[in-house]
């Protein structure tokens, strides 16, 4: 049994349609990612995976039980990090492990041991007496993360955990990450960085409530993506961008001195594209069909998903 | 001549430095990204680059003007979109527009002209008469950005414009920086994204308050030592375990489906070594190739863990 097994969950609030028929299920110990625009649904569907707002239709199981019926039996089993978490700052790091752990129902010698336990884990030893207001952005999350685990939880869910943490900061709360999973921890995170997205075992695009696509990030990028990518490297980039802007593309990014294109069956427009850019001299050095990036193939199926809800 | 040039700039605050000498040349027209941890001092340069910062010591000068001596000449040259950039709420899209035209001294038919452009650059035309309030993120970013350049500045400094943004509204934001780019503008922008870092022409990396390298985006990857194989397969933990015994491993790391492995780059065939000690460990694995790294990779080499102290 998974994890998390959600079957044609929808959510309308009013005439809106903030989620939309969507079915997935997450093994245990697996890091299954949520990657969505602000609004796509993110929020709503963790919110209704935790129990904390009824589903218009459909069903969510966690841990094995029907969150719809009984949600007050998964909240002791359940970690949560919220977006916008809220550590005391006026409170030393013991003390906000202290304060939460007992909204857990942790106490005495248990609480004491949890404590330790979570402190080693993020490594926050050290700085155990030290005011949370003076910890460096990327430890914050770290301790938001240790006040989520002080219950044992089985799943942890995650709701951004890493908006603007610097890359070295993420690289570690993602170790931790993967550390919980390889003890058979579940977990469930939201992102918009498509890099994090990447480094999940499978993941869910999701755009205006309804889901994209699913699966591993790899295969995500080999079998949703509508299109091929170029990467075109030249002297004159400048005047390459204006050329391939009116060259009937999905897309034209520079990227530094080179330029990514995108469009259906690329392979077969090299030859017209390079002799487009000799024409107006833009200095063509090369034309190569590269593997699309996930945010190429998340941004392509969510300009088709809009096309579809147009019409 | 470089547009943004500037030589020994320091600034502390009390007994933390947060600037500590730092040397910048950016050619006219240049995109430069500048990335680095919290804290590395990134925005306290930008503020001193934008003239409302005083250094404590170097000189700046953009367009050849200094910034020091000159700071109101600069301002007329200049774009700056500070990370928390006021717009007003209450004041519609194209009224905000208004206020900031009227900072600049913008009026009468160039101000019209130059509202309406903007308004269709920033692809916000549909929405001028909506309040700022009401915005998406992305579109309260565009609106930002377009109020900093209604004086059509020739410089641009951006500080972290789509921090918090979502994708489709990152790209569009990027592709109006391409328009910009297009017509000359010099930009310099900070990122915590590293995959927006990888869309400027040269990246400078900050760290502690100094500039430690600064390349095209392909030179800094191909600082990280070794070369680097991803392996795909199911058991990550049981096939770290077996690399981590591979002759001439250097370090290696899971990354989502995959596990990267950093190996000595004299191996003759890295691929084929490392494919035939996982089977000699009775391992199997989906896929492995050699591959680039990231330049998220290369950040963290070149910082290391020294940058993560609490």
């Amino acid at each position: 049994m998974a994890a998390v097994v959600v079957e044609h969950l929808s959510k309308r609030f009013g005439d809106f349609v903030a989620v939309n028929d969507i079915s997935f299920t997450v093994a245990h110990g697996e890091i299954f990612g949520f990657l969505g625009p602000n609004g796509s649904g993110k929020t709503t569907t963790i919110r209704m995976a935790l129990g904390l707002l009824p589903p218009t239709s459909g069903s969510v199981r966690v841990l094995g039980i029907d969150v719809v019926r009984h949600p007050e039996r998964i909240a002791r089993r359940v970690g949560y990090m919220s977006q916008k978490f809220s550590l005391y700052p006026d409170l030393t790091v013991a003390e906000n492990l202290q304060f939460y752990g007992r909204t857990y129902g942790l106490r005495g010698r248990e609480l004491a041991r949890r404590q330790e336990e979570v402190l080693t884990l993020i490594g926050l030893e050290p700085q155990r007496r030290q005011l949370t207001a003076a910890l460096a952005g990327g430890w914050k999350q770290k301790l938001a993360l240790a006040t989520a685990l002080l219950h044992r939880p089985e799943l942890l869910v995650l709701d951004e955990p890493t908006a603007g943490v610097d890359p070295i900061n993420r690289r570690e709360f993602w170790r931790l990450l993967y550390r919980l999973a390889a003890e058979g921890v579940t977990v469930f995170v939201t992102t918009h960085y498509m890099d994090e997205a990447e480094q999940c075992h499978r993941l869910a695009l999701i755009h205006n409530g309804t889901l994209l696509a699913v699966g591993a990030p790899e295969t995500i990028k080999q079998t949703h993506m509508p299109g091929q990518v170029v990467e075109v490297i030249c002297a004159r980039p400048q005047v390459a961008l204006q050329v391939l802007r009116t060259a009937d593309l999905s897309e034209v990014a520079l990227y530094g001195e080179r330029i990514h294109i995108i469009g259906p069956d690329l392979e077969q427009r090299l030859d017209e594209l390079a002799a487009r850019l000799e024409a107006a001299a833009a200095g063509l050095h090369r034309l190569r069909l590269i593997p699309p990036s996930l945010e190429d193939v998340f941004i392509a199926q969510t300009a088709r998903n809009l096309q579809n809800t147009a019409t | 001549m470089s547009t943004i040039r500037c030589e020994n700039v320091q600034r502390r605050f009390g007994r933390t430095v947060a600037v500590a000498g730092v040397d910048l040349a950016i050619a006219a027209g240049e995109i430069y990204g500048l990335i680095g941890p919290d804290g590395a001092g990134k925005t306290t340069l930008l503020r001193m680059l934008a003239g409302v910062l005083r250094p404590d010591a170097g000189r700046i000068h953009i367009a050849g003007v200094d910034v020091l001596q000159r700071p109101e000449q600069v301002r007329s040259l200049l774009g700056y979109m500070p990370q928390r950039f006021s717009l007003y709420a209450d004041l519609s899209v194209l009224e905000n527009l208004v206020f900031y035209a009227d900072i600049f001294g913008v009026r009468g038919a160039t101000r019209r002209e130059r509202l309406e452009r903007l308004l269709a650059f920033a692809r916000l035309d549909a929405f001028r008469h909506r309040p700022a309030g009401q915005l998406s993120g992305g579109m309260k970013k565009k609106l930002a950005l377009a109020c900093a350049l209604v004086h059509h500045p020739r410089v641009l400094l951006l500080d972290e414009p789509t921090n918090g943004v979502d994708p489709i509204s990152r790209r569009e934001f990027w592709d109006i920086l391409a328009d910009l780019h297009l017509e000359g503008v010099t930009i310099l922008v900070t990122t915590p994204y590293m995959d927006e870092a990888e869309r400027c022409r040269r990246v400078g990396l900050m760290h502690q308050g100094r500039i430690l390298r600064q390349d095209a985006p392909a030179a800094l990857r191909a600082l990280v030592p070794g070369r680097m194989v991803a392996v795909y397969a199911e058991n990550l933990p049981a096939v770290a375990a077996a690399v981590a015994a591979f002759p001439g491993h250097r370090s290696h790391h899971t990354y989502g489906d995959r596990l990267h492995v950093f190996v000595d780059a004299d191996l003759a065939d890295p691929v084929a070594a490392l494919a035939a000690h996982m089977r000699s460990h009775g391992l199997s694995f989906r896929q492995i190739l050699e591959d680039t790294p990231r330049l998220e990779e290369a950040f963290i080499h070149l910082i290391g863990h020294q940058a993560s102290l609490p």
